[in-house]
């Protein structure tokens, strides 16, 4: 086991050197002169050359690469083009709001993608079932950004029931809870549709396993059947899919945020890119893709604790 | 060995490949759900291709004395925006663009997607690079790899054709590659090698066709994604800008107006539901027409 997580680790660094690479040298490449988006349309000549000298944006790529590297490793990601402020900063400033809505979004998507699976598969093929997979169907299919929209129009704008967006209050007040609740829904119907879908294909598939049939020729009692024997076992695939969408959430939040007016990571990007200030663009893509292939990491061993099957080699 | 390549003539092999089309067609044809979703993918194809002779408003052009009217509206069955533009104009001319830019997306994805899918499978020295090329770019959530390559590409509808293309070939890749793999080792690809003939024609004449089950499910399921992604990065205002007639666009534009006039937000997503939903059940059911135990991971 312990080789196992040493291993995946000494990997994971390498796939984040290769995803920072990549992020540094997408924004090299991109068009526009940094030099002159910092000095803005006043800037002489001389000026420009002088912003260039300072940040070395003469050297070489690999040289500049080494440098980010080298800054974003002690939590120096550079500063704004438009705002001049630390990108860090920025991104510290917002991060809770985005790390929040993942988490909410993430609840909302297990209770109700296991209900509905559960459901579907122990009712199998009845008015419960065919309700359960149409909705799963019908998650998969909507637009988030959409959903949230007609969540507003029902139940900020017609029903006044909570508030159009924002999620400025701390969650654990009541006002900072009705916040939360139309984004986390929004985010995470997607999320609960592909965990609705697996749940009951995994639990289907077990239920006609040999050994739950020899458990019922036994004699055991059915709600043993299924809590004990069944359930145990058709959760470890919905273990995985539960921990990937974890990730697919933290990727989500861009859009929900924009819906919501939250101010999250996810809008400071958009806004980024359309300003294409790409220090920000840089830290705040960097921060995601990071944290979305450590999570797989941890998803990935948890994983092979609950089956031991599973031996990597 | 040389009796069956007499026997399976140019016309046995095409008559073989007839009869699995139409098998397969008729099984897809049985599911019901992928029947809904064919149909409704026939009549965004119709109304794509008809644009002009079903409506005979522009979709760009203002008319402010006629704004914000509701659904059912004289000469506007579906309402007009806050600029007094059709609604329905714009959904139909919706339809052309949600699926020009998909199939421009999902083909070049394709393209990209099997030839490094198939170098990966059949060479095994390309296998290592191309391979942890392609978890780099699964490195990134959702959307997240497309915004990057609209980054550097600046925000419009093709360059959004370009980053969804990219972000497919990921996805693509593997799945060529895990058939591949298989079909390598059976004895008829043995059998082309040791009658001489070259690696690009063993891909192409013999490996490809085989390997075209899952493509066609991926393609079909990747155009449910394509046309979904579009909608958000329109939305997001990083695709479509104004005043094309974008269904994620056009919600942007509607959530200002929720509160007077809740259909210009309402239609256009109805419109990405039922298309991404006709795309998701036919993909489901070609899956299933083709081969239950396809592995699309």
């Amino acid at each position: 086991m312990i080789t196992l997580i040493v291993r995946r680790v000494g990997e994971l660094l390498l796939l984040l050197l290769g995803i920072s690479f990549l992020v540094f040298g997408s924004m090299y490449i991109a068009p526009g002169d940094p030099a002159s988006m910092i000095g803005g349309p006043t800037a002489t000549e001389a000026d420009l050359e002088n912003i260039r000298e300072n940040l070395g944006l003469n050297d070489p790529f690999l040289v500049q690469y080494g440098r980010y590297l080298g800054n974003a490793v002690q939590g120096d990601f550079g500063y704004s083009y438009q705002t001049k402020q630390s990108v860090a900063d920025a991104i510290a400033v917002r991060f809770p709001n985005t790390l929040k809505l993942a988490i909410a979004s993430m609840v909302v998507a297990v209770v109700i993608g296991l209900v509905a699976g559960l459901i579907s598969a122990l009712r199998h093929n009845s008015w419960l079932d065919f309700t359960s997979t149409t909705f799963a169907l019908a998650g998969i299919s909507i637009p988030n950004f959409w959903l949230g929209a007609l969540l507003i129009l029902v139940f900020a704008v017609n029903l006044q029931w909570l508030p159009v967006g924002g999620l400025s209050e701390p969650f654990y007040t009541a006002e900072g809870f009705k916040q939360l609740i139309l984004p986390a829904i929004t985010l995470g119907t997607g999320s609960a549709a592909m965990i609705a879908r697996m749940t009951r294909s995994s639990m289907l598939e077990v239920v006609r396993a040999d050994y739950v049939r020899t458990a019922r020729a036994k004699g055991v009692k059915e709600t043993k059947v299924i809590w004990v024997h069944t359930l145990k076992n058709a959760m470890i695939p919905v273990i995985t899919v539960i921990g990937l969408n974890f990730g697919f959430l933290l990727g989500g939040t861009i859009i929900t945020e924009k819906v919501f007016a939250i101010n999250g990571v996810g809008r400071l990007m958009i806004d980024a890119i359309a300003m294409r200030d790409f220090p920000l663009v840089q830290g705040s893509v960097l921060l995601v893709a990071t944290l979305f292939v450590v999570v797989n990491l941890i998803v990935d061993i948890v994983y092979t604790y609950v089956d031991p099957r599973i031996k990597y080699e | 060995m040389s009796t069956t390549f007499s026997v399976e003539t140019p016309q046995v092999r095409t008559k073989k490949k007839d009869r699995f089309v139409v098998s397969t067609m008729k099984r897809l044809l049985k599911n019901k759900l992928a029947v809904v979703g064919l149909i409704i993918i026939a009549i965004q194809v119709i109304m794509a291709l008809t644009a002009p002779w079903i409506t005979s408003y522009d979709p760009a052009t203002q008319q402010l004395t006629k704004s914000e009217l509701p659904v059912m509206s004289e000469g506007h069955i579906l309402g007009t925006d806050n600029y007094g533009r059709d609604v329905w104009t714009r959904i139909v001319y919706g339809a052309q663009i949600s699926l020009v830019v998909a199939i421009t997306a999902v083909t070049l994805g394709l393209l990209g997607g099997v030839v490094l899918g198939m170098l990966a499978g059949y060479y095994k020295k390309w296998d290592a690079v191309i391979m942890r090329f392609v978890d780099l770019l699964f490195a990134f959530p959702g959307i997240l790899l497309a915004m990057l390559i609209i980054a550097i590409l600046g925000t419009s509808l093709i360059n959004v054709a370009i980053a969804i293309s990219i972000w497919s070939i990921p996805t693509c890749a593997r799945i060529v590659r895990g058939s591949v793999l298989s079909i390598k080792e059976k004895e008829y690809i043995m059998a082309m090698k040791s009658m001489g003939a070259s690696d690009l024609r063993i891909m192409v004449k013999h490996i490809l066709p085989n390997a075209l089950a899952p493509i066609i499910v991926f393609a079909t399921m990747r155009m449910a994604t394509a046309i979904l992604s579009t909608a958000a990065l329109s939305y997001l205002g990083l695709g479509a800008q104004p005043p094309t007639p974008e269904w994620g666009a056009m919600i942007a534009q509607g959530q200002d107006y929720m509160w007077t006039s809740p259909h210009l937000t309402v239609i256009p997503g109805i419109a990405i539901m039922l298309t991404v939903f006709a795309f998701n059940v036919v993909g489901d059911g070609l899956r299933d027409a083709l081969d239950p135990n396809m592995d699309l991971n």
